[in-house]
């Protein structure tokens, strides 16, 4: 009997739970689509009735076909693939450097002395700047691309880096004192965990840039890529094309820095935060 | 164990700090640190623990295994209670671990964040963490001051249950003059900015002692009388 009654309560926990959980997600994504959609509607009927010249602003399902029969014909999943190992690429090569001088400057004094100075003198160059010289030292191959992204991609996570070890609890890495901690460990096992929240806000910072800048050296010169898409579609005169690319950036690039939203708040769940709260 | 010979630290022109220090302690000694704020006994047990270098004088410990509990539980905020507690360790153990969390009452919460413990638990997760080396010294720092007053009388009975145990050496600063009457066989009175050593006090009662033994708190007048906070205050 006991038994039962047990059961029979947990399953009214669980339902509780169900009716806790399920209406937030559905009421937030409805409340979050209603403007878009109404917009995309809007866009999509005043194109059919003439409001709007297509040739200038083609309508959604325009461009969604002309995705769709690239994507048909396997020419896109060339494109993307291109413009992601690009970035890819350029994100890891920044975001190594950066970590590895952002940890040197932010631990020791003499490099922060040393570094820092000439860092903060590039960084305020454009990097766009930097374009045309990559071009003429590297070509228009894929190592000027990738270094126009590693350059944008290293300043945010740099600064953060750096910020976040200055930030360190100078209490907590006392106890690595105590426990006779070489420098190095202090730096493993303190100083790295301990900055990671800013680090990881650098990280996607660095990869919105990271973005940017594929875009602007994709239009410098090339020929594949969602940038070079863009070109194609200026030079042909078809906006659906441009339009079509844009929204597949907007998507990629959502979804990386969703990937990255993901990995933060999976090895952040430690933090006293307003947001672990919630 | 430990000989301090007129070891001397001070900050702002000599302003704070403490000068001309000089005492030893005995194996399985507990030692109290006891003066108002600002008189430096801090900075003398953050000396000794090696934190603070700028300090002139001498001393020597026989041995190197030293433990430091702060006033704050200063725990690694991204490891759970067990990795905080063998934080101090090299190489895996976690039978020690586990036996030293369920000798300070945290069997159960191995795997809680610190953001989730309350205060006295955290405080018990750092003792349990200088523990964890098997000291033979501890330092501390006022460790039970941020706890509150049940949780603080608990925490004062665990150390001496540790110290019959393992017969450690215990180097207490402590501003509150029932703990130190409780716990301590010395105490050290500080006095002055910077602060010298005034008075040593020998308690010779056996412990556990009784917290309202009528020996003790005539000790304690003569304590606030060293004190001379009328002074201070």
């Amino acid at each position: 009997m006991e038994h039962r009654e047990h059961a029979v309560l947990s399953k009214a926990n669980k339902t509780k739970e169900l009716r806790f959980t399920k209406p937030k997600i559905n009421r937030k994504v409805l409340l979050g689509s209603i403007l878009p959609l109404t917009l995309l509607i809007i866009w999509e009927a005043s194109g059919r009735m003439g409001i709007i010249e297509s040739h200038l602003l083609p309508i959604p399902s325009v461009i969604v076909e002309g995705l769709y029969q690239m994507a048909l014909e396997g020419t896109l999943w060339g494109h993307i693939g291109t413009t992601l190992m690009r970035v890819f690429a350029g994100f890891l090569i920044g975001t190594f450097t950066a970590v590895i001088i952002g940890s040197l400057v932010g631990y020791m004094k003499i490099f922060e002395e040393l570094i820092d100075p000439i860092i903060q003198a590039f960084r305020s160059i454009p990097s766009l700047a930097w374009v045309p010289l990559f071009i003429l030292w590297m070509g228009i191959g894929e190592s000027s691309k990738v270094i126009l992204i590693a350059v944008g991609v290293f300043f945010p996570v740099y600064l953060n880096m750096v910020a976040g070890i200055r930030g360190v609890d100078r209490k907590l890495i006392e106890v690595g004192k105590i426990y006779g901690y070489t420098s190095f460990e202090i730096v493993s096992k303190i100083i790295l965990p301990a900055s990671l929240p800013s680090l990881l806000t650098g990280i996607r910072s660095g990869l919105g840039l990271g973005w940017m800048f594929v875009v602007a050296a994709e239009i410098m010169g090339a020929s594949k890529g969602l940038g070079y898409l863009l070109i194609v579609g200026q030079n042909t005169y078809s906006p659906d094309v441009i339009i079509g690319s844009i929204i597949l950036f907007a998507i990629l690039g959502k979804f990386t820095d969703w990937l990255l939203k993901f990995i933060e708040e999976r090895s952040l769940r430690w933090q006293d935060s307003y947001a672990n709260q919630r | 164990m430990l000989s301090v010979e007129q070891v001397s630290r001070t900050f702002n022109k000599k302003q704070v700090g403490f000068s001309d220090v000089s005492f030893t302690v005995k194996e399985g000694e507990i030692i109290g640190i006891l003066g108002t704020s600002g008189c430096g006994k801090s900075t003398l047990l953050r000396v000794l623990a090696g934190l603070d270098k700028d300090y002139t004088g001498k001393f020597t410990w026989e041995k190197e295994q030293v433990g430091m509990m702060f006033q704050e539980p200063r725990l690694m905020p991204w490891l759970t209670v067990e990795q905080n507690v063998g934080f101090g360790m090299k190489g895996d153990s976690n039978s020690t671990i586990q036996e030293l969390l369920k000798l300070v009452g945290l069997a159960g919460f191995e795997k809680l964040y610190p953001k989730d413990l309350s205060g006295g638990m955290a405080q018990r997760t750092a003792l349990a963490r200088a523990l964890v080396t098997e000291p033979k010294v501890i330092l501390l720092d006022e460790p039970f001051s941020a706890v509150d007053a049940f949780t603080k009388m608990q925490l004062q009975k665990l150390l001496l249950s540790i110290w019959k145990q393992q017969n450690t050496t215990m180097l207490l600063v402590t501003h509150d003059i029932d703990e130190a009457l409780f716990l301590c066989d010395k105490i050290f009175i500080l006095r002055g900015q910077p602060g010298e050593l005034y008075e040593t006090i020998i308690i010779s009662e056996p412990k556990p002692r009784d917290r309202g033994d009528f020996k003790l708190t005539t000790r304690k007048a003569e304590i606030l009388s060293l004190l001379d906070l009328k002074q201070t205050v």
